[in-house]
């Protein structure tokens, strides 16, 4: 009992502290327990602020590390490093145009092909699917997620590749080879691996988190509004494109980047399929190299300082561009008004 | 008026035909993303079990030609999967019990809250290149701790994510209960809050543990690997995503077959760590 009142003695002395001074005795008679509590409270706050500044203090850290480090290339290159396609070990030459053409080209082409399937898995999953099914398609979805990269890019080489090359390749150069101008990215021989290859591949691994965010902000969609379109007779495709896409393009826009920042930094699968050929090939079909592909490969092996300042600065521009695509996202998405929305 | 009843028609049967093709598109979508899933899984099971055997388990891994396993593998993946846990739970959950108990007015709180949202998906390869060029080239050598490291790393943001979630989700009556009674806050949020939102918390580690059991990518040049069984934390370590690198790109057809055997047990217990943490959750919830 008595220790019950303590406590609520103590507790009145937080809510007001004005009445301190007043109340000299209060002070006074402060147990020991009661300012440990207390002197626990500022502890305790004082150590969570603490690793919350950490965490907010982590991005900070590998910009000005990055930045640092790849100093020596920076100095050597400039701006010229962005623009140059020679990638020379031997001679000290490094350019980073090869992999950032082929982080760009292999992501762009993931999204083309991410994007229309994960809008017909929201929308399979949000309208049409009956409830009982629901949840284990969407699980099904986001294991997806789950299986690791390497498995991916493993499953890719050995699997996939020679399918691929097999079948949709040769039928790929036969149809838009002869195009003129489309035909220049369906050239060369098929060799299973390369650009599209990696495409494809970032598109299965993407498709997961842009359908759940997507999924996520249909369903903020008031059913109300759904059903008044329903009531005027519109058909489900109608209520889904002049509705619930309309109420919820801030969300999906910001799904879409969500996906897109995903690709760009997708190392072990990329690295498996896409050839790693330090070249510029307008081919979609020929061997490239990605900036996450070019550290996975080459940094653990690269001497020289200029050498590993060079993938160093490679790795600060993907950390440059995907931190840019990612706040964007989370932008879209708070202005969704809804943090949930992007799984982790 | 005859006409327009026709040509009323005609409209609303074009409306029907596009709502039909539309539909059986995203149908279709949905299949095209089980479709995969399946693929990968019955390739996983077919070369993976075939490939799992008791020398898998219990030798290391061989230099190509000679039968050997994965034990020195598995063990630098526990323990640095373990080590990565046990830094980056702490850090994780306090920095999201800020953002959830404190961080209701200010800057910081919502900030804190927005870049690790950012890394939550920053790529993984460059969390291994800042543990390799603030610790690694440091301390002049790979190892095994600069491979949890930055596994902690990858750790951290998600941990705070589900707690500063799990937190938001105890109602604020729980709270106001406690302060009623004249519990200090840190008591009020270590027996209430943390109470209510336990498994919550646990999920979002265990979320944790499944995302990092399977990460290459930023042990490739911290960790490094080694041929050899080494508990020493000290030296490079061999840990199963970059044998199954090598092996698998390797020329050796039995590396390859390790490269599955590896390839299946990641899969499997990071798929099982997720449904573990995703049948807590729900239990949890209802």
């Amino acid at each position: 009992m008595g220790a019950v009142i303590i406590r609520l003695s103590g507790h009145k002395n937080k809510m007001n502290p004005s009445h301190l001074p007043n109340e000299p005795h209060t002070l006074a008679r402060r147990s020991p327990r009661q300012r440990l509590y207390q002197f626990g409270d500022v502890v305790f706050e004082n150590v969570t602020r603490g690793f919350a500044i950490l965490v907010l203090g982590t991005l900070l850290a590998i910009l000005v590390s990055l930045v640092v480090t790849s100093l020596p290339s920076l100095k050597a290159f400039g701006f010229g490093f962005l623009l140059s396609d020679e990638w020379d070990p031997v001679r000290d030459q490094f350019g980073a145009l090869v992999p950032i053409y082929g982080t760009l080209v292999s992501s762009c082409i993931a999204m083309l092909i991410a994007l229309p399937i994960s809008f017909g898995i929201a929308i399979f999953l949000t309208e049409m699917s009956p409830t009982w099914l629901k949840r284990p398609l969407g699980t099904a979805i986001e294991l997806l997620a789950a299986i690791p990269s390497i498995i991916y890019g493993m499953w890719g080489l050995f699997v996939f590749t020679p399918v691929f090359s097999r079948t949709v390749q040769p039928l790929l150069i036969a149809v838009f080879g002869p195009i003129p101008g489309l035909g220049a990215l369906f050239q060369g021989p098929p060799m299973g691996i390369g650009m599209l290859t990696a495409g494809i591949i970032l598109a299965i691994m993407v498709i997961p988190f842009i359908s759940s965010v997507m999924r996520d902000v249909f369903e903020l969609v008031p059913a109300v509004l759904k059903e008044s379109a329903y009531g005027l007779g519109a058909t489900t495709w109608e209520v889904v494109w002049r509705v619930v896409l309309p109420y919820t393009r801030t969300g999906v826009v910001g799904g879409i980047m969500l996906g897109l920042g995903r690709a760009l930094g997708e190392t072990m699968a990329v690295t498996f399929v896409i050839g790693n050929a330090q070249r510029l090939n307008p081919s979609l079909l020929a061997p490239g190299n990605s900036i996450a592909s070019s550290l996975a490969n080459e940094f653990a092996e690269a001497v020289g300082d200029l050498y590993t300042s060079s993938l160093i600065e490679l790795g600060l521009i993907l950390f440059l561009i995907t931190t840019v695509v990612l706040a964007i996202a989370k932008l879209m998405l708070l202005r969704m008004g809804r943090l949930e929305g992007t799984r982790s | 008026m005859h006409h327009a009843t026709a040509s009323a028609k005609k409209v609303y049967r074009a409306r029907r035909r596009t709502n039909a093709i539309n539909m059986t598109m995203s149908a279709m979508g949905m299949c095209f993303g089980l479709f995969w899933l399946a693929w990968i899984m019955i390739t996983l099971v077919s070369y993976g079990f075939a490939a799992l055997d008791w020398t898998l388990l219990t030798q290391s891994t061989p230099p190509p030609g000679s039968n050997g396993g994965l034990a020195n593998a598995i063990v630098g993946s526990l323990l640095m999967a373990g080590t990565a846990t046990l830094i980056g739970t702490p850090v994780g959950v306090l920095a999201g019990t800020y953002l959830a108990e404190y961080g209701r007015r200010g800057w910081l709180a919502p900030a804190t809250r927005f870049i690790n949202d950012i890394l939550l998906s920053a790529p993984s390869i460059v969390l291994g290149l800042f543990v390799y060029t603030v610790y690694v080239a440091r301390v002049g050598h790979f190892s095994g701790l600069a491979g949890a490291l930055a596994l902690s790393l990858i750790v951290v943001p998600v941990v705070v994510r589900t707690t500063d979630d799990m937190l938001k989700l105890v109602p604020d009556s729980l709270r106001e209960a406690a302060i009623a009674l004249g519990a200090p806050k840190w008591k009020m949020i270590a027996l209430v809050s943390y109470r209510a939102a336990r498994t919550g918390i646990a999920t979002g580690v265990l979320l944790a543990v499944a995302r990092i059991s399977g990460e290459t990518a930023p042990l490739l040049f911290t960790a490094l690997n080694n041929q050899f069984m080494s508990r020493d934390m000290n030296a490079p370590m061999a840990n199963l995503p970059v044998v199954i690198f090598q092996f698998a790109m390797s020329p050796y057809d039995d590396w390859h077959r390790i490269a599955w055997g590896g390839a299946i047990l990641i899969t499997l217990s990071v798929l099982g760590i997720n449904i573990l943490a995703r049948v807590l959750f729900r239990q949890n919830n209802s």
